[in-house]
């Protein structure tokens, strides 16, 4: 029981968590106002987005690849979902996400064709889809960018759960939209630890062909990963629009460096095989605390940047440190 | 009684030309411990795959439970109950002792959940089965290598296995975990269960085996109880020729040419001394985990040692770094040639010249011509088999490719040659070359030093004995002064005291 309790202690999301708690007391101790509840508000807002790139990043990585095309993928699929709807005057949310899911998906396809099919490294197969994808929006459907969101999409904007006021005044509304990541880490967590698909998902990720001889199909778990990775690319490109209340081709290129960061952060190891849903919940939020919050306690936005790159360095240290400490340490 | 289990009769499998199988007879009985021995490329491993099912035989037929068996899948050969475990056990590091244990019949039942509780369950009462006790919510990457072989054990006979095959299966355990690992096996038999071991080590095989089958170039020399094998008759089927084992009694000098004062590392081993004189050749053994290896680390500068000191040719010297090392002219052949030793893709030329290439280094260029013959002439000179000095390494079997790896410190002309575990996983013929070729050497003054555990190595190979214990040395013990026996408790720590 206690060396239970001793294990729980030192795993890598409870080191995650240590330095949330960590930073959120001393942000709170320097400005009183990050000790309202407004600030839970705003943070989600901010890791909405994040989060969904981030579940599927997860997975991606626990199986042994790597995506960085999904904000491409993201980008051309709302957008060219955007002016469809646009064009031919249609105004459905679920026409939405099922058009531009669906547009996920094939490109998912493609990423998983080369890299399950053609075995080409996952980083090079997912950068040369992303390279499509992106020339594909600028080539094909433009560069203007759409503040004309449907009217009954972009309700789901105005939609929220609850508001707060705080003592200033102001006041905070929590979006309804907050439930799509929720429902996601639900989901991701049920997949990937209740299913023999999910735990297809680790044994690939931890010897491939160890994986083959003890009778999964290998090729059909990917397919399904570099797929599901495509369509939530997309649910997230579409939520993203919601939420911004804009369409735009190039917004969320870029975003792939911090996504992976912060699951790696969260304790998933690059090399695959390990990582958990709650440790890229953490992973995203003490990036999200970093990126949105040290502006509350002075820190010059420039400076931040250079203080995400620290917790990156440093989480991916430990993280690494301690892969090698098992593997050094003696066995039992 | 014991019965028939599988029976192959007249098996013959060629891959496009070559004759991988010549028309052998294999019979695996209920209740027996029956083991395949031969040479590195016998053709061991291609009767196991058709046994798996993994390949087709070209003709020849297989029974199994007296009915022939027309066209054994892989599928087909697990449902008869046949269980192959492979040297890497493909397992999982990454999942559980339980997860790894379960998986396999879960798949095969066409499960789509996880049920954490009976994958547990499970994992319990199969370690239960073979009287192995671990932690099943551990991950597999934290477990020693004989644990790791534990669960791939508890996962075949999980599935109901009637034949387990076990493919070299103490090449990286200790003596220790080897007899462990047969009280398991002894087990397993008195159940019922066939077992078949690949395995080329003598004394192994006789200490587990009833029965014994042996294969040379593809062909069935040999099978009968082990009582009608001696171990001379044994070796001859093995390799087709006589093999003695000699005392290696080096001619008396007083010349010292290496001489390691109380050397010590943190955490690793301390206070360890020993000299080498011209000719001697010095074994260095303990269990796993002694120290044994890391005074060849310190000594090759791979983890420096942080106290004593060293003298070569009577001269204190200080290795620091691998570099400091190889300016001594130290080679060091590394326990995982694999990894460690070779430039897999890379050429046997490019290999056997790796440690001097600058030798090679003329006006700017590589003086290719001269490399070439330097490696014809270490190929010949070391008895390697190989046909082309530009094909790579990877290509040669491990025998050969372990020669190799000393011809390349060799060509460094080296004062000092460290060998961790020389002979793993090298066949019967190919050991006995290597240990002919270190006696050469260090016949012409290099001091050889062997860091290994097999103990019918160390006994005839050196004349000196360093065995260590938890960090601590024994002191230096000449072996002629021993029986082979008073060895093997010596470094199973029994008798270090007197």
């Amino acid at each position: 029981m206690r060396s239970n309790i001793a294990k729980l202690a030192t795993t890598n999301e409870a080191i995650v968590a240590y330095t949330i708690v960590a930073l959120s007391m001393a942000i709170g101790i320097i400005n009183p106002a990050f000790r309202e509840f407004s600030t839970v508000i705003t943070l989600s807002r901010a890791m909405l987005i994040t989060l969904i790139f981030a579940v599927l990043q997860m997975m991606v990585i626990v199986s042994g690849g790597i995506d960085v095309s999904f904000p491409a993928i993201a980008c051309f699929s709302s957008y060219a979902t955007l002016r469809l709807m646009l064009s031919f005057d249609i105004d459905s949310v679920f026409f939405f996400y099922a058009v531009a899911g669906l547009m996920g998906v094939c490109f998912g396809l493609g990423n998983a064709f080369l890299i399950a099919k053609m075995e080409l490294p996952a980083l090079i197969a997912t950068l040369g889809v992303s390279s499509v994808a992106n020339g594909a929006t600028l080539a094909f459907l433009g560069t203007r960018e759409y503040s004309n969101i449907p009217e009954g999409v972009d309700q789901l904007s105005r939609s929220f759960l609850f508001s707060f006021t705080n003592s200033g005044g102001i006041t905070f509304q929590m979006t309804s939209l907050i439930l799509i990541p929720l429902i996601l880490l639900v989901l991701a967590y049920l997949l990937l630890h209740h299913t023999m698909l999910g735990r297809g998902i680790y044994a690939i990720g931890g010897d491939r062909f160890a994986a083959r001889i003890a009778g999964f199909n290998v090729i059909r778990i990917q397919f399904f990963i570099y797929m599901v990775a495509g369509f939530l690319a997309s649910v997230g490109g579409v939520t993203f629009t919601i939420l911004m209340r804009q369409g735009s081709p190039q917004n969320l290129m870029g975003s792939e460096m911090m996504v992976i960061a912060a699951v790696v952060v969260g304790g998933t190891r690059i090399t695959g095989g390990h990582g958990t849903v709650f440790g890229t919940l953490l992973g995203v939020l003490l990036i999200a605390i970093v990126q949105n919050n040290l502006i509350m306690v002075g820190v010059p936005t420039h400076f931040q940047s250079f203080v995400v790159g620290l917790i990156i360095v440093l989480g991916t240290g430990i993280t690494s440190i301690r892969a090698k400490r098992v593997a050094n340490s003696s066995k039992v | 009684m014991s019965t028939s289990f599988l029976r192959m009769e007249g098996i013959c499998k060629n891959f496009g030309g070559v004759k991988a199988l010549r028309n052998v007879d294999f019979e695996v009985n209920t209740g027996e411990i029956h083991c395949l021995a031969g040479e590195n490329g016998c053709g061991k491993s291609t009767l196991i795959k058709i046994v798996s099912g993994a390949h087709q035989a070209t003709s020849g037929t297989i029974f199994i439970n007296g009915l022939e068996e027309k066209k054994l899948t892989p599928i087909a050969s697990i449902k008869r109950g046949i269980q192959v475990i492979y040297q890497d056990f493909a397992i999982f590091p990454n999942l559980t002792v339980a997860e790894n244990i379960a998986m396999n019949s879960a798949l095969m039942q066409g499960k789509k959940r996880m049920n954490w509780k009976a994958a547990r369950t499970l994992a319990v009462e199969a370690m239960s089965k073979i009287g192995a006790h671990m932690d099943p919510d551990i991950l597999v990457e934290r477990l020693s290598v004989s644990n790791r072989q534990m669960v791939a054990i508890c996962r075949a006979i999980m599935n109901d296995a009637k034949l387990l095959i076990l493919d070299e299966p103490t090449t990286a355990l200790t003596h220790h975990e080897v007899s462990m690992l047969y009280d398991i096996l002894r087990k397993l038999k008195a159940k019922g269960m066939a077992i078949v071991i690949v395995n080329h080590k003598l004394d192994e095989i006789y200490e587990i085996a009833d029965r014994l089958t042996i294969l040379r170039n593809g062909e069935n020399v040999a099978t009968g109880p082990l009582k009608e094998f001696t171990r001379s008759r044994f070796v001859h089927c093995m390799t087709g020729r006589e093999i003695v084992d000699n005392l290696y009694i080096p001619e008396p000098s007083s010349e010292v040419i290496l001489e390691v004062k109380s050397l010590g590392r943190e955490g690793a081993f301390k206070d360890v001394s020993f000299t080498l004189e011209k000719g001697d050749v010095l074994g260095i053994t303990g269990l796993l985990g002694s120290g044994r290896g890391e005074i060849g680390d310190a000594l090759f500068g791979i983890h420096p040692s942080e106290e004593g000191s060293i003298f070569l040719n009577g001269k204190p010297i200080n290795i620091r770094s691998i570099q400091d090392a190889t300016t001594h002219r130290i080679g060091y052949v590394p326990e995982d040639r694999l990894t460690q030793g070779l430039f897999l893709t890379r050429s046997i030329m490019d290999n056997t010249v790796a440690a001097s290439i600058e030798k090679y280094f003329v006006k700017g260029r590589l003086d290719e011509a001269k490399m070439d013959e330097v490696t014809w002439e270490w190929i010949r000179r070391i008895g390697c088999v190989a046909s082309d000095s530009k094909a790579p390494i990877r290509t040669l079997s491990g025998g050969n490719a372990q020669k190799m790896v000393i011809a390349k410190w060799m060509n460094i002309n080296p004062s000092i040659l460290i060998l961790n575990g020389p002979t793993v996983g090298v066949d019967i013929g190919s050991k006995s070359d290597i240990h002919k070729i270190l006696h050469e050497f260090a016949h012409a003054g290099v001091g050889v030093i062997i860091i290994s555990d097999d103990l019918s190595e160390l006994y005839y190979n050196c004349n000196k004995l360093v065995v260590m214990e938890g960090g601590l040395s024994s002191g230096v013990i000449m072996t002629n002064t021993l029986r082979e026996e008073e060895l093997a408790s010596l470094l199973h720590g029994n008798s270090l005291e007197n």
